[in-house]
């Protein structure tokens, strides 16, 4: 059984297809990427594993266990945290509420004794700051702990929305388009940071990206999609020269 | 400037941040305590009113200043607690065990209303909680047996110990404990998970999914604790009062309270207080200030409403954060002299949140 797998998945609003059709296997600990011009469908793919949309038909298997049974809110808890193409931040808390959230599903308390704040509940919330510190120092945040994020700049914030992922101790983690909007020396860092939750971290990654460089840098296998179908799948330099994939990309 | 130097994450949660807190709400408290020495029955009455004014206001302003739901009903919660509190009151149950009773009772109204209605959002959800209000003042017209109908029902005075309520410096106390006890309640939601989920589900709902937090779920208890807050004040409210009427309990109720927490200042609890101050005297300071102004205008009836409505749209367009918004720039002017810069407080224009998922 492989680690992760899409089967057949098919999405369509109305009458447009956004996925037809498509089935691809991640292994255990590659950064996978999935290309494509802008339409293509692979946010939709996101979207799908995340539970946020329901396909017409397919199946997602994360580790033996069909994804489409649970509910969005739980995903979390089967180890696939995500982030988002434009940022879904918590614009009004600090960096650090914000990867506290990303803790939510370790949290130990319930309503009542959130009610009193009971010493059970200090003991929970101090376990999980001692986690997120950890993130903290992995993706060199501490400069902006206590800064609201409306108040960071965008590329700091990319770096959070990433932290916050990460505080999950996620198995899979899917990138949706984590260079986008980056200076050149940020991507960079970025780069090595994700070959370092790939390799310190054993942690899957699943990427959007449209800067190939960066994609033919940290991906192990890429996946290009075209009109929400598969164009190919293989190696970086099997997809670098393939006829199919330029063709979309550049015209003929 | 204050630099807090932090060795222990305790200090991140504790209430007190820091030794200045526990001087200037220390003294606040005192000076709380003290005021029925120095002021009339009257005036003490009205400082009852602003403190049942503010509990209702934090209910209301968990529900949307920090989960982002907003609700053109809140009366209706002020009703069920307020009806609750004095029909178990007339039926013989201790005044402390009716008041736990009436805020167990708002708060299972509030969950089994949330729940379905709050699959709604935005403009729909504004309209079913305004639906719900018009319902509730209705419910307590009909149901004569628990309400007394039109007719209304009076309240019980109820005697705790060698103090009756007779005497408005005991109410004063028990309304200022009641508030000092759900502000405890209400910092400690807030700082804990629940909180902070909350939070999550005003700034962004579908982050807060893929986080592991279950909307439905949620939500309804952000809608059950707000209720559970506002049937408080509600119970106290009745008491104020004295004689309960079911259009007490009306539209225009509920969009007190509302103004009280967008003048306080959305998303703060300081900002309550605030609103409650400013809410609860804004009449008595019409009434004073009809004397002075020419009797054409001094005379004309509608003149509370008008006010409060400018209020509203000058607050929303010039000062969105409120009154504790400018407190806090004011701090802010002064810790910083002289090199404040008017900027500071500046939102950044965004751009990003335009095609959502």
């Amino acid at each position: 059984m492989s680690f992760f797998e899409a089967k057949n998945i098919t999405v369509s609003f109305g009458g447009i297809k956004a996925l037809n059709n498509v089935s691809f296997k991640v292994n255990k600990g590659e950064v996978f990427t999935i290309i494509g011009p802008n339409g293509a469908g692979k946010s939709t793919l996101f979207n799908v594993i995340s539970r946020i949309y329901q396909p017409q038909s397919g199946e997602v298997i994360f580790e033996n266990k069909n994804l489409l049974n649970s509910h969005a809110h739980n995903i979390i808890k089967d180890g696939i945290a995500r982030t988002f193409q434009n940022l879904e931040l918590f614009e009004n808390a600090t960096v650090l509420q914000n990867l506290l959230l990303g803790r939510h599903i370790y949290k130990r308390s319930n309503f009542l004794s959130d009610l009193f704040f009971l010493p059970s509940v200090k003991v929970s919330e101090k376990e999980q700051r001692l986690k997120v510190e950890e993130v903290i120092d992995f993706l060199n945040l501490q400069h902006y702990r206590d800064t609201p994020i409306h108040g960071l700049p965008y590329g700091i914030r990319k770096n959070v929305e990433l932290a916050r992922a990460l505080s999950t101790e996620p198995k899979l983690l899917l990138l949706d388009e984590p260079s986008s909007g980056l200076t050149n020396e940020e991507t960079i860092d970025l780069g090595f940071w994700i070959k370092d939750i790939q390799s310190l971290l054993n942690i899957t990654v699943i990427m959007i990206e449209h800067d190939m460089s960066f994609v033919h840098k940290v991906s192990d296998r890429i996946l290009a999609l075209n009109y929400g179908e598969i164009l190919a799948e293989g190696l970086p330099s099997e997809i670098q020269s393939n006829k199919e994939v330029k063709k979309a990309y550049m015209g003929e | 400037m204050r630099f807090i130097f932090k060795t222990n994450y305790t200090q991140d949660i504790n209430i007190v941040r820091h030794n200045g807190d526990r001087i200037s709400y220390g003294l606040l408290i005192i000076s709380m305590l003290l005021i029925p020495l120095f002021i009339d029955d009257f005036y003490l009455g009205e400082f009852s009113y602003v403190m049942i004014l503010a509990i209702a206001g934090i209910g209301l302003m968990i529900l949307s200043g920090y989960t982002g739901l907003a609700s053109l009903g809140h009366a209706a919660f002020l009703g069920v607690g307020a009806y609750t509190h004095a029909f178990l009151l007339t039926h013989g149950i201790p005044f402390y065990f009716s008041i736990v009773i009436a805020i167990v009772v708002s708060f299972t109204v509030g969950a089994v209303i949330g729940f379905p209605i709050l699959r709604l959002t935005g403009m729909y959800l504004a309209i079913a909680t305004l639906a719900l209000g018009f319902i509730a003042e209705h419910v307590f017209i009909r149901w004569n047996f628990f309400t007394g109908g039109n007719r209304g029902m009076e309240v019980p005075t109820p005697e705790l110990g060698n103090f009756s309520f007779y005497d408005s410096s005991t109410f004063y106390y028990v309304c200022l404990a009641s508030l000092i006890i759900s502000m405890l309640v209400a910092i400690n939601i807030l700082r804990s998970p629940t909180g902070r989920a909350f939070v999550a589900i005003r700034d962004s709902e579908i982050a807060s999914q893929s986080l592991g937090i279950n909307l439905a779920y949620y939500k309804s208890l952000s809608f059950a604790i707000s209720a559970g807050f506002t049937g408080l004040a509600g119970a106290l409210l009745a008491h104020y009062i004295g004689y309960l009427a079911p259009d007490i309990f009306n539209i225009f109720f509920s969009l007190t309270l509302l103004l009280l927490i967008v003048v306080g200042g959305m998303g703060s609890l300081h900002g309550t207080i605030f609103g409650a101050i400013f809410v609860g005297f804004l009449p008595q300071l019409i009434a004073i200030g009809r004397d002075y102004l020419p009797n054409s205008i001094g005379s004309q009836p509608g003149l509370e409403p008008l006010l409060f409505g400018l209020i509203l749209v000058f607050f929303i367009l010039y000062e969105p954060l409120g009154i504790y918004g400018r407190w806090v720039k004011i701090k802010m002017f002064f810790q910083l002299f002289p090199t404040y810069k008017k900027q500071t407080f500046k939102k950044q224009k965004t751009f990003t949140k335009s095609d959502r998922v």
